[in-house]
């Protein structure tokens, strides 16, 4: 109970008691107990007297409290400059982090490295790709990057209200640059449907809403109907008959799908646990795989259709805030994707 | 192609298919969703099934299934059948034979 304190409080202005070189035992935690005439009082100017014992007993709990208050203080501004040490080792983290992603992605582009970016969902892609699909990922590269450059033609088209042949410039453009994607895909699903079923080439948030191999048509309608008002009621009756085609032809298409997985399933199970030879499975079920292509190029053909059906039944201007609410949607998309990646993480 | 023919004329709407052939399957569902009980012919299960494939490439459905014959009438493959359904035609054509099963 009763310990030397050597704690120094360095307020003179308080008048709190210096422990410096006072022999014997000069016990802070005595205060309270000792009777008051047994305790010496040094004061700032050096002389000593009695002093009133209320004094004492009034000052010490006071002394306590004001040394307390001036450790928080410090302990207070040494946490806030750690604080500030660690946002900034943040920060300088988080920039490091995005410089890599794009610096990823840039090498992707070029062919450099296969697979998903910055994004821990995917090790299991076995980066033997073949030309086709790196032929593909270029192209798909390059077809991002003209996308941003026509949705900011396209924005600025729109708010300088230029003429309708300017507009319509850009719509051909816009729906032609979409049949290119199409066309790309064709190829890449003949050199491996796979790769584009799993939406590889994409970021991680397009793939979260992909559909056999793309975005779902019937939901891109969802998103652009919105943006295209005001519409007349023989537009509207067409947009919500064409949705529901939509809509039913998807779904006939899953459960086609459905049908297939199911197919597929049966025959590499077939025959497991009678140690024999398992090849002749194998061997079927590479032929019960030709068809996912054709489903593949059939969602395509869904995807390439809407579109183009869409644009028939919309008006010049419609089919261009259309076109950039689209495009806007995708980037919207991607950027999620990157942000997702570099958020912090709990360490494992 | 005789058969074939004979088939297409008989039936109202016809699905030329293969049991295994699941893109089949799904213009079946399609036009179940739509309301039409379609008569579903599985070639693959025809002993003359090499003959209507044949056949059926020749009139130029390049499955060769799923081939779709309304009132007799090619329309085609899986393609032809989603076109004509997004732009409505398919519902159209459907019409007479909506509910006879």
């Amino acid at each position: 109970m009763n310990s030397t304190s050597t704690q120094f409080v360095p307020s003179r202005r308080m008048g709190i008691y210096e422990m410096v070189g006072v022999s014997g035992n000069f016990k802070e935690n005595d205060y309270l107990d000792s009777s008051p005439s047994m305790i010496f009082e040094d004061t700032s100017d050096g002389t000593v007297g009695p002093s009133n014992k209320y004094d004492h007993v009034a000052r010490k709990p006071a002394d306590k409290v004001l040394r307390r208050l001036a450790q928080n203080r410090e302990a207070a501004r040494k946490s806030r400059l750690r604080k500030k040490a660690y946002v900034q080792k943040l920060e300088s983290s988080k920039l490091r982090l995005i410089e890599l992603t794009q610096e990823l992605q840039r090498a992707r582009r070029q062919g450099l490295y296969k697979g998903g970016e910055l994004d821990y969902g995917l090790q299991g892609y076995s980066g033997i790709t073949s030309p086709g699909i790196a032929t593909f990922e270029t192209g798909y590269g390059q077809w991002v990057e003209e996308q941003n450059r026509q949705v900011v033609e396209l924005r600025k088209a729109l708010q300088s209200s230029n003429g309708v042949t300017e507009l319509q410039f850009f719509v051909n453009s816009g729906m032609r640059h979409y049949l290119d994607l199409f066309n790309m895909k064709a190829a890449a699903a003949k050199a491996d449907v796979f790769y584009l079923m799993s939406g590889m080439w994409k970021t991680s948030a397009e793939r979260y809403f992909s559909w056999i191999g793309g975005f779902r048509p019937s939901e891109l309608l969802k998103v652009l109907i919105p943006h295209l008002e005001p519409l007349s009621d023989e537009q509207r009756w067409e947009v919500n008959n064409l949705r529901q085609s939509c809509q039913q032809a998807e779904d006939a298409l899953s459960q086609g799908m459905d049908k297939l997985h199911q197919i597929i399933a049966e025959t590499v199970c077939d025959g497991l646990l009678d140690e024999g030879n398992y090849l002749p499975q194998l061997a079927a079920a590479m032929e019960k795989l030709e068809p996912l292509v054709r489903f593949v190029n059939q969602a395509d053909h869904l995807r390439r259709e809407t579109l183009q059906l869409i644009s028939r039944i919309l008006d010049i201007h419609q089919a261009a805030r259309g076109l950039l609410a689209l495009g806007e949607y995708f980037q919207r998309l991607r950027a999620l994707s990157s942000l997702w990646a570099s958020r912090p993480r709990e360490p494992a | 192609m005789e058969r074939v023919k004979k088939l297409a004329s008989e039936k109202g709407v016809i699905i030329f298919s293969k049991s295994t052939c699941c893109l089949c399957y799904t213009v079946h569902m399609l036009f179940r969703e739509i309301g039409i009980d379609p008569y579903v012919h599985e070639i693959d299960h025809d002993p003359e099934g090499k003959e209507i494939e044949k056949a059926l490439l020749r009139m130029g459905c390049n499955g060769p299934v799923p081939a779709v014959f309304i009132g007799g009438e090619l329309v085609g493959s899986t393609n032809e059948v989603m076109s004509l359904h997004l732009s409505g035609s398919l519902v159209q054509r459907l019409k007479p034979y909506k509910n006879l099963s």
